[in-house]
C-alpha cells in the first residue's frame, strides 16, 4: 500500500524532476558548437540575462499571452452555450453529444491540424467556397495569420473547455433556478445571479485547461501561422533545432515552466477551494 | 354544503388537468381555496399533489383548465410574475449567498430600494428567530435552519399565496413537531394563505383548515380535518385517513373507525354488536389495537384508549371477545 503512494512521485522524479534538472543544468552552461552536445556545463546567468534584455524574447512572451488569452475567451464564448446546452439536454441524449466533443481526439492532432491547412490554403476549400459563392472575390489566404492561429488554438482546445463547464452545470440543482423564477428573476437574470456565479470553477478550470497548453503551443503558430505570428513555442524550437544553441533553448523552457507555474497554482488553489465547499 | 363560488375564494381552479406522455397527473381537478387559510394537498407519491403545486407556482403550464388567483387569471403566466411564493422541499438556498442575500434576493428582483431591503430582511429573520445568523452560508446551517431561512425567503415577498412543497419532510421527528405549530401560528399571524403538499396525514389533518385528499390525479375529497375522518366521502378516503373497518351495510359500505368501538367480554348492550377472536394485539402505548376474526364481518380493528396506567391489559391473545358500536358510529361510503 505503501508503495502504491510512493509510485507517482516515483515516476514525477524519474520523468519530471529529472529532466527538469538536466535541462536547468543545460541553461546554466555554455553554448559549445564544437562539441556533442553542444554545451558547456558551468553556471552562468547570462541565457537569462539575454532573455529579458532581446526585444525579441519579450515581444515573443506578450504575443503568446495575448493569443492565449484572446483564443480561451473566444473558447469560453463558444464552450459555455455548447455545455449548457449538453448539461439541459434530455440525459438519454448527453453521452452523445459529450461523445461528439471529444470524436476529434480520435484522430492524431497533427494531422488534423494538417487539414486545416488545406481549408484555409489559398485555393483550399474555403478560398475557392468565398470565391464560388461570390461573398468575397479575393479572400487571399487566411492560412499564415494570426487569425488562423486563433482558429486551431480553439479548434484543438475546445473541449477542454466544454468539459469542464459541462461538469459543473450538469450538477447545477435546477430548483435554484425554478426558485429564482418562483422569486420573481427573469430568465435571464437567473442565469446571471444563480447560473453563472455557481458555474465559476468550471470557468476557471477550462480557461486554464484552455490557456496553459496554448501558451506554450508550437504546432499550431508553426504549421497556421505566419512568420509574423511569434509565440514562445516557437521561439524555443528555432533555438534549439535551428540555432542549435541548447543552453539558451533550455532557459525558454524554465522561464516558460515558471511562468505557467502562476496559473497552475492558482487552478489547484481554485480545485481544492470548491472541494472544501463541498464538504 | 355551498353552492357555486366560495364568497373569499383567492384560488380558483377550474378543469385543471397536466399530462405527461402518456399519464395525466393532474385530471380535471376543481378546487377553491379560501383566504388566510392553511390548505393541504394530501396524497401518496404519484397522486398529482406535487404537479398541482407546481402549476400553481407556474413551473408547468397545465394542458386544460384554469387558475385564477385574487380573480386574475394566471394559467399561462410565467412564475416570475406571479403574485405566489414557494418554499422548496429541498429549500433550494442559493450556496453561494449569505442568509440575508438570499432572504433579499427576491426583494431586490422588485426592484426595492436597499434600505428598505434591510429592514424587511431583517423582520423576516426575526420573525423565524435566525435574525443572528443574517451573514451565514447556508452550509454552515442546520436542517432547521435551512428550511426557516426558506421560509423567510418566500414570506418576506408578502406573496399573495405561499406554497410550501413538503415542508417538514426533511426534517427529523422531534424537530418536525415543534415545526408543525412554528408554521400554524405563522400563518395566523401573517394572515396569509398557505398551500401546502405533503404525504403525511398527520401533518396534513393537525396544520390544515381544510384539505384535499388527491388520489390519481383527482380529488377524491375536500373538507376539513374533522369532515374528512369523521364523514369521509368514498372507502378510498376512509381507508387512507387513519384505520377504517369497512364493512357491507344494507348493499352498501359503512366506515368505523377503531376507536368507535367498545370491546367486552359479555355481549354488550348496542345497536350493533358481533363476537370475535383476538388474533393480534399491538400496544402502542397511549392506546392498543386489536385485530380480531368475526363472526361475519371478516377481521376488524379496534382501538382501546390506555387511560388507566396500573390496569393490567383486559383482553389476551386468542381471547373470545365481543365488539359492540352504536347505530351512528359508522358512516356511509361510496365505493
Amino acid at each position: 500500500m505503501r508503495y502504491a503512494i510512493a509510485l507517482p512521485f516515483l515516476w514525477l522524479a524519474v520523468f519530471f524532476l529529472l529532466p527538469f534538472a538536466l535541462v536547468l543544468a543545460i541553461a546554466l552552461g555554455t553554448n559549445a558548437p564544437d562539441v556533442a552536445p553542444p554545451v558547456e556545463l558551468g553556471f552562468s546567468l547570462k541565457n537569462f540575462a539575454l532573455l529579458f534584455s532581446d526585444d525579441l524574447y519579450v515581444a515573443a512572451w506578450l504575443s503568446s499571452l495575448r493569443i492565449a488569452a484572446t483564443s480561451t475567451l473566444i473558447a469560453l464564448l463558444l464552450g459555455y452555450p455548447m455545455a449548457y446546452a449538453i448539461a439541459r439536454a434530455r440525459p438519454e441524449r448527453r453521452p452523445l453529444l459529450l461523445m461528439l466533443v471529444v470524436l476529434p481526439f480520435w484522430t492524431s492532432f497533427l494531422i488534423r491540424i494538417y487539414a486545416w491547412m488545406g481549408l484555409l490554403a489559398k485555393n483550399g476549400l474555403i478560398d475557392q467556397f468565398l470565391r464560388w459563392s461570390g461573398i468575397a472575390e479575393n479572400p487571399g489566404s487566411i492560412l499564415g495569420t494570426e487569425w488562423a492561429v486563433h482558429l486551431g488554438i480553439v479548434y484543438a482546445y475546445l473541449p477542454f473547455m466544454v468539459l469542464p463547464l459541462y461538469a459543473t452545470l450538469e450538477k447545477l440543482d435546477t430548483s435554484l433556478l425554478e426558485a429564482a423564477a418562483d422569486l420573481g428573476a427573469r430568465p435571464l437574470t437567473a442565469f446571471l445571479t444563480i447560473t453563472l456565479p455557481l458555474s465559476l470553477p468550471g470557468i476557471v478550470a477550462g480557461c486554464l485547461l484552455v490557456f496553459i497548453p496554448s501558451i506554450g503551443e508550437f504546432v499550431i503558430p508553426d504549421l497556421l501561422g505566419g512568420t509574423e505570428t511569434l509565440m514562445i513555442g516557437k521561439v524555443l524550437w528555432d533555438e534549439f533545432f535551428t540555432n542549435a544553441d541548447w543552453p539558451l533553448a533550455s532557459a525558454v523552457a524554465i522561464c516558460l515552466l515558471v511562468l505557467l507555474v502562476a496559473p497552475i497554482a492558482l487552478f489547484q488553489r481554485q480545485q481544492a477551494r470548491s472541494l472544501e465547499r463541498r464538504t | 354544503m355551498h353552492a357555486g363560488p366560495i364568497a373569499d375564494s383567492i384560488v380558483r381552479i377550474e378543469g385543471l388537468t397536466k399530462r405527461f406522455g402518456a399519464i395525466t397527473a393532474v385530471d380535471g381537478v376543481d378546487l377553491e381555496i379560501r383566504r388566510g387559510e392553511l390548505f393541504a394537498l394530501l396524497g401518496g407519491s404519484g397522486c398529482g399533489k406535487t404537479t398541482l403545486l407546481r402549476m400553481l407556482a407556474g413551473f408547468e403550464v397545465p394542458d386544460g383548465g384554469r387558475i385564477v388567483i385574487d380573480g386574475q387569471d394566471m394559467t399561462g403566466v410565467p412564475p416570475h410574475l406571479r403574485p405566489v411564493n414557494m418554499m422548496f422541499q429541498s429549500y433550494a438556498l442559493f450556496p453561494h449567498m449569505d442568509v440575508a442575500t438570499n432572504v433579499g434576493y427576491g426583494l431586490r428582483r422588485e426592484g426595492v430600494r436597499a434600505p428598505e431591503i434591510a429592514t424587511r430582511v431583517a423582520e423576516a429573520l426575526e420573525q423565524v428567530k435566525l435574525a443572528d445568523h443574517a451573514g451565514r452560508r447556508p452550509a454552515q446551517l442546520s436542517g432547521g435552519q435551512r428550511q426557516r431561512v426558506a421560509l423567510a425567503r418566500a414570506l418576506v415577498k408578502r406573496p399573495k399565496l405561499l406554497l410550501l412543497d413538503e415542508p417538514l419532510a426533511a426534517l427529523d421527528r422531534k424537530l418536525r413537531e415543534g415545526t408543525r405549530f412554528e408554521l400554524v401560528r405563522l400563518q395566523e399571524q401573517l394572515g396569509l394563505t398557505f398551500v401546502m403538499v405533503t404525504h403525511d396525514q398527520e401533518e396534513a389533518m393537525s396544520m390544515a383548515t381544510r384539505l384535499a385528499v388527491m388520489n390519481t390525479g383527482r380529488v377524491a375529497q375536500v373538507g376539513t380535518p374533522h369532515e374528512i375522518y369523521e364523514r369521509p366521502a368514498s372507502r378510498f378516503v376512509a381507508d387512507f385517513i387513519g384505520i377504517a373497518n369497512i364493512l357491507e351495510a344494507d348493499g352498501g359500505w359503512l366506515a368505523l373507525r377503531p376507536e368507535k368501538i367498545t370491546l367486552s367480554a359479555n355481549r354488550p348492550d348496542a345497536a350493533n354488536t358481533v363476537a370475535g377472536k383476538i388474533l393480534d394485539i399491538a400496544y402502542e402505548g397511549d392506546r392498543s389495537l386489536y385485530r380480531i376474526v368475526t363472526e361475519g364481518n371478516g377481521t376488524m380493528v379496534v382501538s382501546t384508549t390506555n387511560i388507566d396506567r396500573t390496569q393490567p391489559a383486559s383482553f389476551a391473545r386468542g381471547q373470545r371477545v365481543w365488539l359492540g358500536w352504536s347505530a351512528d358510529a359508522g358512516h356511509r361510503v361510496s365505493e
